[in-house]
């Protein structure tokens, strides 16, 4: 057989011309594949960011559907966010009991518990939580808005659907953030206080005292009103999903998933840059 | 199948009394990807004019009106309506156009979340702030029984048939009393009965409102009953375009083919 030009040098099978469409991509094709859907996926989400904040500041304002939308992400999400801050408040309570008690700081208690929940773990805890019920919600309804063409007759009818659709959740998100935070906070320190006196008994009075003792501004309501930033990025990210989502039954499945994660992720990775800005700005 | 020699675009001259075409598409072109779907359409209705649009499945129909409307950008062309280029608009000017036009959808898409009732009043709702809810109410109840649907008012649109949907769908439609309505396959999946009700239903608003009209359909018997003028589509041209009669009378293969089969 003869042997063809380019191949067999020291026992390697070098490829020949015209052979690369019927190989696997390359690890280097397939991350700058991914590398340029990032940047794509960026570019379209600004875009969509853009229509949506041009559409939410020129009328005529859909303000029904802006109070239909507080009821529906702030009051049907409290129960969930209370039932959450509630259980994280008697996590924190029984572990910073345990360890303060270890390193003979008890007297700490009630401040430990009020700065961990307020500063930390009201905020995220609420953020995930509101994550995952809200912006699978909205993902999932405007998916199936898409796929059934009920997006393109509002678009048809002469209704910016940006503004009645996307506009309309992203602010009830942005509004209900600070107020679903402040419930997750006061079930948790409550449920935290409790636990702590079933087994040494505290006053709620003496509680709150030493808790609150030597509070400021900067301690506790930056971080309560950075959930601002994170409903912004749960209406934003989950209108975007549904919004632009294709192939029926599935593509309604994927938009409420991606809807979830990516909201989830960027939640968590605003926080990092959001607890450095506050801490630089409120020292 | 046509071939390169037997397709060629013919085109009957639409009435002309001096007036600008209420609606007139223009060497419009659209591609999905590779798929070429319209190569240079060139189309015109004026007021009082129905014009039926016919091809086969995945020849670009549905895709033309919703270029008319706005909802995809054309490729290169033109869309006019009264004279004026709508292509690239923005969105909130592009509304003011919509505001004189009504879409049935071809599954209706109806608002799942809202009554048969909510569904036809809501674009009252957005532009007519000034009706009374009264008002409103006496005009969606009117506007449903002329669709014959005036004893569905509370149901949800997953409580009623497709036939029903369409019947509520073009009562949407025509809630804003527009000035061009655009039917996508107002038959399509509905029985010889329904077909031949929406049909007649079609025909007396024509008569009443006078309104520039393009139907998508591959329905060549509704498209004789309710239109004035045909246009047959192939591989993204017009084939030809004009009445029944010279349908019939084309010497183009293509054309006797799906009359044939039609």
């Amino acid at each position: 057989m003869k042997e063809r030009e380019g191949t067999a040098v020291a026992g390697l099978s070098l490829p020949l011309p015209g052979d690369e469409s019927r190989r696997s991509p390359s690890a280097v094709t397939s991350a700058s594949n991914l590398i340029g859907g990032c940047f794509e996926w960026f570019g379209n989400l600004g875009i969509f960011f853009w229509r949506v904040l041009r559409a939410a500041v020129t009328p005529p304002y859909e303000w029904r559907e802006l109070i239909r939308q507080l009821d529906e992400v702030g009051s049907k999400s409290l129960p969930l966010v209370a039932l959450a801050g509630a259980a994280v408040g008697v996590v924190i309570s029984l572990e910073a009991r345990y360890s303060l008690t270890r390193f003979g700081a008890k007297s700490m208690f009630p401040a430990t518990l009020v700065y961990s929940v307020v500063q930390v773990m009201g905020p995220i805890i609420t953020g995930l939580v509101v994550s995952g019920r809200v912006g699978a919600g909205i993902g999932a309804e405007l998916a199936s808005m898409k796929v059934t063409e009920q997006i393109d007759a509002i678009e048809a009818s002469a209704i910016n659907p940006y503004r009645l659709l996307a506009a309309t959740r992203i602010l009830a998100c942005i509004l209900v953030m600070p107020l679903l935070t402040l419930a997750a906070d006061a079930c948790g320190l409550m449920t935290g206080w409790f636990a702590q006196s079933m087994v040494e008994p505290l006053s709620l009075h003496q509680f709150i005292e030493s808790g609150f003792k030597g509070a400021t501004f900067s301690a506790f309501l930056p971080p309560t009103f950075k959930t601002a930033v994170y409903g912004l990025i749960i209406g934003l990210i989950a209108c975007f999903q549904g919004m632009r989502t294709r192939g029926g039954a599935e593509g309604v499945g994927r938009a409420a998933t991606n809807s979830v994660v990516l909201a989830s992720l960027f939640l968590i990775l605003a926080d990092v840059v959001l607890v450095k800005f506050i801490l630089v700005v409120f020292p | 199948m046509a071939t390169a020699n037997d397709i060629a675009m013919k085109q009957v001259d639409a009435p002309r009394d001096g007036s600008v075409p209420v609606v007139a598409v223009e060497d419009l072109r659209k591609a999905f990807g590779n798929h070429k779907v319209l190569n240079g359409i060139h189309l015109s209705v004026n007021r009082g004019e129905t014009l039926a649009v016919l091809g086969r499945s995945g020849t670009g129909k549905s895709v033309l009106l919703r270029l008319i409307i706005g909802l995809e950008t054309p490729d290169s062309g033109s869309v006019r309506i009264h004279g004026q280029d709508i292509v690239g608009l923005a969105l909130d000017r592009m509304g003011e156009i919509r505001k004189k036009m009504g879409f049935l959808f071809q599954h209706a898409a109806l608002y799942d979340s809202l009554t048969v009732a909510e569904n036809v009043a809501f674009p009252l709702e957005h532009h007519k702030k000034e009706m009374s809810r009264s008002e409103r109410g006496d005009r969606v109840k009117q506007l449903l029984a002329e669709v014959g649907m005036e004893g569905d008012l509370a149901k949800m649109p997953a409580e009623i048939s497709g036939g029903m949907q369409k019947r509520v769908g073009l009562a949407r439609a025509l809630v804003l009393e527009p000035e061009i309505l655009l039917l996508d396959e107002p038959t399509a999946g509905l029985d010889p009965i329904s077909s031949g009700e929406i049909d007649d239903l079609i025909l007396k608003l024509q008569r009443e409102r006078k309104m520039a009209s393009i139907v998508v359909t591959h329905d060549l018997h509704s498209a004789r009953t309710i239109a004035n003028r045909l246009a047959l589509l192939d591989q993204g041209n017009v084939v030809i375009e004009g009445k029944y009669e010279d349908l019939q009378q084309s010497d183009i293969a293509f054309v006797q083919e799906f009359l044939k089969q039609s």
